[in-house]
C-alpha cells in the first residue's frame, strides 16, 4: 500500500510578493478617503454612481409624470422635459452604468478574481476616481447654472446642441462637454489599471482560460472603452471649439430665428459618425460586463459549470471586435450615403449570432442543473428575459429598412431601455446581492430581496414591453406631449398613464433596496467567507471582507478553471480554484 | 472614418496575435493542476509599467486616428482652403527628431550603466522637446500674424487643434521625463532608472511618429500619397 | 414552481398582448407595404425565438429547481449542439436580412418618373416647394434667406421663378404618382415624418437628403418632426393631403409662385440680370 494522490496534481509553492509592492495606508484619510486600495476605490465609485443615478431615476419619474398625465404638472414645460431626458440618458449610460460596471465591479472584482493584491498602478487608480467625482460634480452643477442643463438629448447632435433654440445653450452644453472630457480622462486612468492588472498581475496558474467570465467581460469591455472613448473625446473637443471659438467643424451655414449665423461649411453628420463610433461600442461596454457577471451568477446558483465556456469566451471577443464596425446603424435615416445601409445592416445582424449563442448557453446551463432560486439567480433569470426581448427588437432596428419607420419613435426608447437599461440593471442588482456578503460580511435580507426583484422585474417589463407598441403606432420620442394627431387612439393615453404609474412603483422598490443595503450592513445575517459555496478566488480570501492586500501572506495558486461545480466523484458540489486536488488525498487507499 | 478603421484593424491584428498565444482552444476543464503540468500559456514577462505604456499608446493612437479621420472627412467640404504650412515646422520637426535621438541615446547609455550619459541624454532630450514646443507656439504666432485665425477656415481650426493636442501630450511626457531626470540626478540605482528611461524613449518615439503622420496630413502629402496608391490600384 | 409559472406567463402574456393589442401601426398610405411585410417576417421569427427561449427557461426552472439530494449534471460543452444552434440562428438572421436588404435597395432607387418636391424644415415649421410649369426647381442657398425670401431660393435661377412656394402651410400630393421628396433644413436637424407613409429621412442643414414614395390612397395625414430640434420640437406639425388628380390640380392653381410672392422688383431684377448675360 502506497500513498497515492487521487490525481497527478503536483502542488506548487505559492508566490510570495515582496512587501515593497504594497502601498500602506497610514491614516484614516488615506485608508478611507484618499485610499489607493482598489476595494475602497470600488466602493467610492459605486456610491458616487448610485448617488448620481438616483438623480437620473428621479428625472425619469418627472418625465413619466409628464408623459402619463400631460398638462397636469405645470412645473414641467417642454424645455425642462428636454433637459430631463438629456440628463437622465447621459447619467444612466455613462455616469451610472459605465462607472458602476468598470469603476465599481471592475475595481472590486478584478484583483480578487485573478488573485492579485491590488491594481497594478494604485495611485493612478485613485486619481481616476477623483477625476470621475469631479466630472460628476461638474455635470450636477449644470442644474444650477443660468439656463440650466443642456436639452440637446444625450446624443448632443449639433447644430441644435449649441444653438439658442435648445435649452442650456449658454452654460449647460459647455459644462456637459467639459464633464465628458473629464470623465474620459478619469476613465482612461482607471481603464489602464484594469487591463494591465488582468494582463500582468494574474496569480500563478491563472491562465486566461481559467479566468471567470466576469473578468473576461470586464476586461474586454475596458479595452473597448479605452479605444472608443477617444471618439467622444474628439467630438466633444471639436464641439467646444465650435461653441466657444466659433469654428465650423460641425456647423454648416445656417439661419437661426431669421438670423444668418457666422458658421459655414461644416458637417453635422461628421459629428454623428464620431459620436456613434463611441456610442455603439458603449452599448457593449455596458453589456459585456453584464454578460460576464450573469454567466457567473447562473453557474454558481445552478451549481453547474457554465455551458460552453470556450464559446462564451470567443463570443465575448467576437462581439467586442465586431461592435467597432456597426456604428452607422444609428444613422440609417441621418442622410448619410444610402449604400452604407447595406454594409452596416449586414454587420449588425451578424453580431446577433455570437450574442444568441451566449443566450443559448445561459439557458443550457440551467438544463439539468440544481437551480437554487436565490435572489441573484432570480435577477439573472430576469436579465435573460429582458435581454432576449431587447436583443430581438434590436434585429428590427438593425435591419436598415425596418428601422426607417421605427427610428426615433418610442419603439427605439423601449428597445434600448430593455436591452441596455433594464437588462444590465438586473445584473447590477443581482451582482450586488451576490457579492454584498463578500464586501460586508453580511447577507442582504432575502424577503426584501425577493420583493425587490419581483416588483422591479415585472414592473420594468410592464413599463417597457407595451411601450414598443406606442412606438409602432408612430409616436416619436423626445416629445413632452403627443398632443392631438389622427393616428393616435385615445386609449394610448390610458396606456401612458399606466406606464407612468408602473415607473413610480418600480422607483419605490429601489428605495426598499437602498433600505435593505443599509439595514443589512448592521443587522444582516453573518455570511461567512463563502456563503454561495462558489469556486472563484474572491470567495477564498482569508478574511471577509478581504483585508488590505487581499490574500494575507501568500498569494493563492490556481489549479483549475473557475467552474468546477458538481464534478462527478468530488465530495462537494464545488471545488475552489485554489484547491489542488478534486478529492482529499486518501490515506492508505488502494491505487 | 477610414483612418480610425485602419487603426482598429491594426489593433485587432495585434490583439489577435496575442490571443493566439493564449491557448484559447484548450479545454480548461480537462487541465487540472499547476501551470507546469501542461504546455504553458505564454506568461507576461514585461513589467506592468511597460504594458501600461503600451496600452496607453493604443489609446493615444486611437485619439489621433480619430482626429485624422475627422480631418479627412471635413476636408472634402467645399469651404476648405488648405493652410500654408509655416516653414518653421520643418525646423521644429528636426528638433523633435533630435529630442527622440537624445532619449534613445540615454536609453542605450542606461543599458551600458553609464549614468553620466543618461543624464546628458535626458537633459538634451528635454531641452529639445521644450524647444519644439516653443517653436510650435511661434508657428501659431506667425500664422495669427498672417491672418490665419482659428475660426476663419476649418483647415486652420484643425491645425490649431491638432498641434495643441500633440503639444499637450508632449507636455505630459515632459512631466514624466522631468521625474526621471530628477531620479537620475538623485543618483537612483541604474536598474530602477533603466525602465523609466526606456519608457520615456518609447513615448517620445511614438509622439514623433504621430507628429510625422500629422505633418504628412497637414502638408497634404498623405493625400497625394493615397491618391497615387489609388491610381496604381485602378 | 411559482417562479416557473410566472416566467411562462411573461412569455404567454407578451404574445397575447401582441395579438390583442389595440396599438398597432397606422394603415399604410404609400407603396411601402414591403416595409410592413419585412416587419411582419421579423415579428414572426423573433416571436418564435422569444417564446421558445423563455419557455425552455421556465421549464428548466420548473424541472431542475433545487431539491434535497439533487445533483447537477456535469457537462462542460457540446460542440455539436452549439454549432447547430449557431447555424440555425444564422439562417433565421439571414431570413430577416435578405428581404430587408432587398427592400432597402428599392427604397434607395428612385424611379425615373418621380416628381421632385421639396420640404424645408426650420425651427419650428414646415415649408414646401413644388416645381412650376417647367418641371424643375430652382437652386437654393441658406445665404439667400431673408424676410422676403424665407426659403432661400436663388433669384438668379430662372427655374426658380415659377416654383410654387407654400410657406408654413399644408402640402397636397396627387394620389398614384411617385414623388421624390427632397429634404432641406436651414437651421438644425429635423425629420419629415408621416407615420402613414412609413418612409422618413432626416433633414440636415447644409445638404439635401431625400426619399421617395407613391401615395396609394387619399386622405389627410399628420406631419410630425422626428428629430429633436429644440424647444418646440413636439409642436412642429402640419398636414399633408393626398388628393385625386383633379382636386390636386384645383389646389395647385390657387398657389402662388416664387416670383409672385417675392414681388415685382425681385422679378425685374432677376430678368435684368439674366438678360444682361
Ligand atoms: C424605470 C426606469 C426608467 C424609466 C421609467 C425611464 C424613462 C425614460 C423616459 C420617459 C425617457 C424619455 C423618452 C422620450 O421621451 O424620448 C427616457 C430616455 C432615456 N433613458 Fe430612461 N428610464 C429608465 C431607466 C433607464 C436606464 C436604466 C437607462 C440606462 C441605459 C436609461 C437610458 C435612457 C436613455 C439613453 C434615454 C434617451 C435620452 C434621449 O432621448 O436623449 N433609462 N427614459
Ligand atoms: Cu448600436
Ligand atoms: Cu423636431
Amino acid at each position: 500500500m502506497v500513498d497515492v494522490p487521487y490525481d497527478a496534481v503536483t502542488e506548487v509553492p505559492p508566490a510570495e510578493v515582496a512587501e515593497v509592492d504594497l502601498y500602506h495606508p497610514r491614516s484614516w484619510w488615506t485608508r478611507y478617503v484618499f485610499s489607493q486600495d482598489a476595494k475602497v476605490i470600488a466602493i467610492q465609485y459605486s456610491l458616487t454612481a448610485t448617488a448620481i443615478g438616483l438623480v437620473a431615476l428621479v428625472l425619469s419619474w418627472l418625465m413619466r409624470l409628464q408623459l402619463g398625465f400631460p398638462g397636469t404638472f405645470s412645473f414641467i414645460d417642454a424645455n425642462q422635459y428636454l433637459q430631463f431626458i438629456t440628463m437622465h440618458g447621459m447619467i444612466m449610460v455613462i455616469y451610472l452604468l459605465t462607472a458602476l460596471f468598470l469603476g465599481g465591479f471592475g475595481n472590486y472584482l478584478i484583483p480578487l478574481m485573478v488573485g492579485a493584491r491590488d491594481m497594478v498602478f494604485p495611485y493612478v487608480n485613485m486619481l481616476s476616481y477623483w477625476i470621475y467625482l469631479l466630472a460628476v460634480l461638474v455635470l450636477a452643477s449644470t442644474f444650477f447654472v443660468p439656463g440650466g442643463p443642456t436639452g440637446a438629448g444625450w446624443t448632443l447632435y449639433p447644430p441644435q446642441a449649441i444653438l439658442a433654440g435648445t435649452p442650456g445653450q449658454d452654460w449647460g452644453i459647455v459644462l456637459m462637454l467639459a464633464s465628458l472630457i473629464l470623465f474620459i480622462i478619469g476613465f482612461t486612468m482607471g481603464g489602464l489599471n484594469y487591463v494591465v492588472t488582468v494582463l500582468q498581475a494574474r496569480t500563478r496558474g491563472m491562465t486566461l482560460m481559467r479566468m471567470p467570465l466576469t473578468v473576461w467581460g470586464i476586461f474586454t469591455a475596458t479595452i473597448m472603452a479605452l479605444l472608443a472613448f477617444p471618439a467622444l473625446f474628439v467630438a466633444s473637443v471639436m464641439m467646444l471649439f465650435d461653441r466657444l471659438l466659433g469654428t465650423s467643424f460641425f456647423m454648416p451655414a445656417l439661419v437661426e430665428m431669421g438670423q444668418q449665423m457666422k458658421y459655414g461649411g461644416g458637417s453635422p453628420i461628421l459629428f454623428q459618425h464620431l459620436f456613434w463610433f463611441f456610442g455603439h461600442p458603449e452599448v457593449y461596454i455596458v453589456a459585456l460586463p453584464a454578460f460576464g457577471i450573469v454567466s457567473d451568477l447562473i453557474s454558481v446558483h445552478a451549481r453547474k459549470n457554465i455551458f460552453g465556456y470556450r464559446m462564451m469566451v470567443w463570443a465575448i471577443v467576437a462581439i467586442g471586435a465586431l461592435s467597432f464596425i456597426v456604428w452607422a446603424h444609428h444613422m440609417y435615416v441621418s442622410g448619410m450615403h444610402p449604400k452604407f445601409g447595406f454594409f452596416f445592416a449586414t454587420t449588425t445582424l451578424i453580431i446577433a449570432v455570437p450574442t444568441a449563442i451566449k443566450v443559448y448557453n445561459w439557458v443550457l446551463t440551467l438544463w439539468r442543473g440544481d437551480i437554487h432560486l436565490t435572489v441573484p439567480m432570480l435577477f439573472a433569470l430576469g436579465f435573460i428575459i429582458t435581454f432576449v426581448n431587447g436583443g430581438l427588437t434590436g434585429l428590427f432596428l438593425g435591419n436598415v429598412v425596418v428601422d426607417v419607420p421605427l427610428s426615433d419613435t418610442m419603439f427605439v426608447v423601449a428597445h434600448f431601455h430593455m436591452v441596455m437599461g433594464v437588462a444590465p440593471i438586473m445584473v447590477v442588482l443581482g451582482a450586488i446581492y451576490h457579492w454584498y456578503p463578500k464586501m460586508t460580511g453580511r447577507m442582504l435580507n432575502d424577503a426584501l430581496g425577493k420583493f425587490h426583484f419581483w416588483v422591479t422585474f415585472l414592473g420594468a417589463y410592464l413599463i417597457f414591453f407595451p411601450m414598443h407598441y406606442i412606438g409602432l403606432l408612430g409616436v416619436p420620442r423626445r416629445y413632452h406631449d403627443i398632443g392631438e394627431a389622427a393616428f393616435i387612439p385615445s386609449s394610448t393615453h390610458t396606456l401612458n398613464a399606466f406606464i407612468s404609474i408602473m415607473a413610480l412603483i418600480v422607483g419605490f422598490a429601489q428605495m426598499v433596496f437602498l433600505f435593505n443595503l443599509a439595514w443589512s450592513y448592521f443587522k444582516g445575517r453573518p455570511s461567512g467567507g463563502n456563503p454561495w459555496r462558489a469556486t472563484t478566488l474572491e470567495w477564498q480570501t482569508p478574511e471577509t471582507p478581504p483585508g488590505h492586500g487581499n490574500w494575507g501572506k501568500e498569494l493563492p495558486v490556481v489549479y483549475r478553471w473557475a467552474y468546477d461545480y458538481s464534478v462527478p466523484g468530488a465530495p462537494q458540489d464545488f471545488i475552489p480554484q485554489n484547491q489542488p486536488r478534486a478529492t482529499p488525498v486518501l490515506q492508505g487507499a488502494a491505487p | 472614418m477610414s483612418a480610425i478603421v485602419l487603426f482598429m484593424a491594426v489593433i485587432a491584428v495585434i490583439a489577435g496575435w496575442w490571443l493566439s498565444q493564449q491557448r484559447l482552444m484548450s479545454k480548461p476543464w480537462l487541465e487540472e493542476g499547476a501551470l507546469g503540468d501542461f504546455p504553458a500559456a505564454h506568461e507576461m514577462t514585461w513589467p506592468a509599467a511597460k504594458i501600461g505604456l503600451g496600452v496607453f499608446l493604443a489609446v493615444v493612437g486611437s485619439l489621433f486616428a480619430l482626429f485624422i479621420s475627422a480631418y479627412s472627412m471635413r476636408m472634402n467640404m467645399t469651404d476648405w482652403r488648405t493652410l500654408p504650412v509655416p516653414g518653421l515646422l520643418w525646423f521644429n520637426t528636426a528638433v523633435l527628431v533630435l529630442s527622440s535621438v537624445a532619449l534613445q541615446w540615454a536609453y542605450v547609455a542606461a543599458r551600458r550603466d553609464d549614468m553620466e550619459d543618461v543624464v546628458i541624454g535626458l537633459c538634451a532630450g528635454g531641452v529639445a522637446a521644450v524647444t519644439f514646443l516653443v517653436g510650435q507656439l511661434l508657428a501659431w504666432q506667425q500664422l495669427r500674424a498672417a491672418g490665419y485665425f482659428v475660426a476663419s477656415n476649418p483647415s486652420n481650426s484643425f491645425f490649431y487643434m491638432i498641434t495643441a493636442a500633440h503639444g499637450l501630450h508632449l507636455i505630459g511626457g515632459l512631466v514624466a521625463l522631468g521625474r526621471t531626470t530628477a531620479k537620475a540626478w538623485r543618483g537612483v540605482e541604474m536598474p530602477q532608472l533603466r525602465l523609466s528611461v526606456e519608457l520615456c524613449a518609447i513615448y517620445w518615439h511614438f509622439l514623433l511618429l504621430i507628429w510625422l503622420a500629422l505633418l504628412g496630413l497637414l502638408t497634404g502629402w498623405t493625400d497625394e500619397f493615397v491618391d497615387i496608391c489609388r491610381r496604381l490600384l485602378t | 414552481m411559482a417562479v416557473a409559472i410566472i416566467l411562462l406567463l411573461v412569455a404567454v402574456g407578451s404574445v397575447l398582448f401582441h395579438i390583442y393589442s389595440p396599438w398597432w401601426w397606422t394603415p399604410i398610405a404609400t407603396n411601402w407595404s414591403y416595409i410592413d411585410h419585412t416587419i411582419s417576417i421579423t415579428f414572426w421569427i423573433t416571436g418564435v425565438v422569444f417564446f421558445a427561449v423563455i419557455a425552455f427557461m421556465a421549464y428548466c426552472v420548473f424541472r431542475f429547481h433545487h431539491k434535497e439530494g439533487r445533483q447537477a449534471h456535469y457537462n462542460p460543452e457540446n460542440k455539436k449542439l452549439e454549432w447547430w444552434l449557431s447555424i440555425g440562428t444564422a439562417i433565421g438572421v439571414a431570413a430577416m436580412l435578405a428581404p430587408g436588404l432587398f427592400v432597402w435597395h428599392q427604397f434607395v432607387t428612385v424611379p425615373a418618373d418621380a416628381t421632385e418636391i421639396e420640404v424645408m424644415g426650420q425651427q419650428w415649421q414646415w415649408s414646401f416647394r413644388l416645381p412650376g410649369k417647367d418641371g424643375r426647381m430652382g437652386t437654393t442657398d441658406v445665404r439667400y434667406i431673408s424676410p422676403e425670401n424665407p426659403m432661400g431660393v436663388n433669384r438668379d435661377d430662372k427655374h426658380g421663378q415659377d416654383d410654387v412656394v407654400i410657406e408654413s402651410g399644408e402640402l397636397h400630393l396627387p394620389v398614384g404618382k411617385p414623388v421624390k421628396v427632397l429634404l432641406r433644413s436651414v437651421d438644425v436637424l429635423h425629420d419629415f415624418y408621416v407615420p402613414e407613409f412609413r418612409a422618413k429621412m432626416d433633414m440636415v442643414p447644409g445638404m439635401v437628403t431625400y426619399f421617395w414614395m407613391t401615395p396609394i390612397r387619399t386622405g389627410t395625414f399628420d406631419v410630425l418632426c422626428a428629430e429633436l430640434c429644440g424647444s418646440a420640437h413636439a409642436q412642429m406639425r402640419t398636414k399633408v393631403i393626398v388628393d385625386e388628380q383633379s382636386e390636386y390640380d384645383a389646389w395647385l392653381a390657387q398657389q402662388k409662385t416664387f416670383a409672385e410672392l417675392s414681388g415685382r422688383n425681385a422679378v425685374t431684377k432677376a430678368t435684368y440680370r439674366s438678360g444682361g448675360k
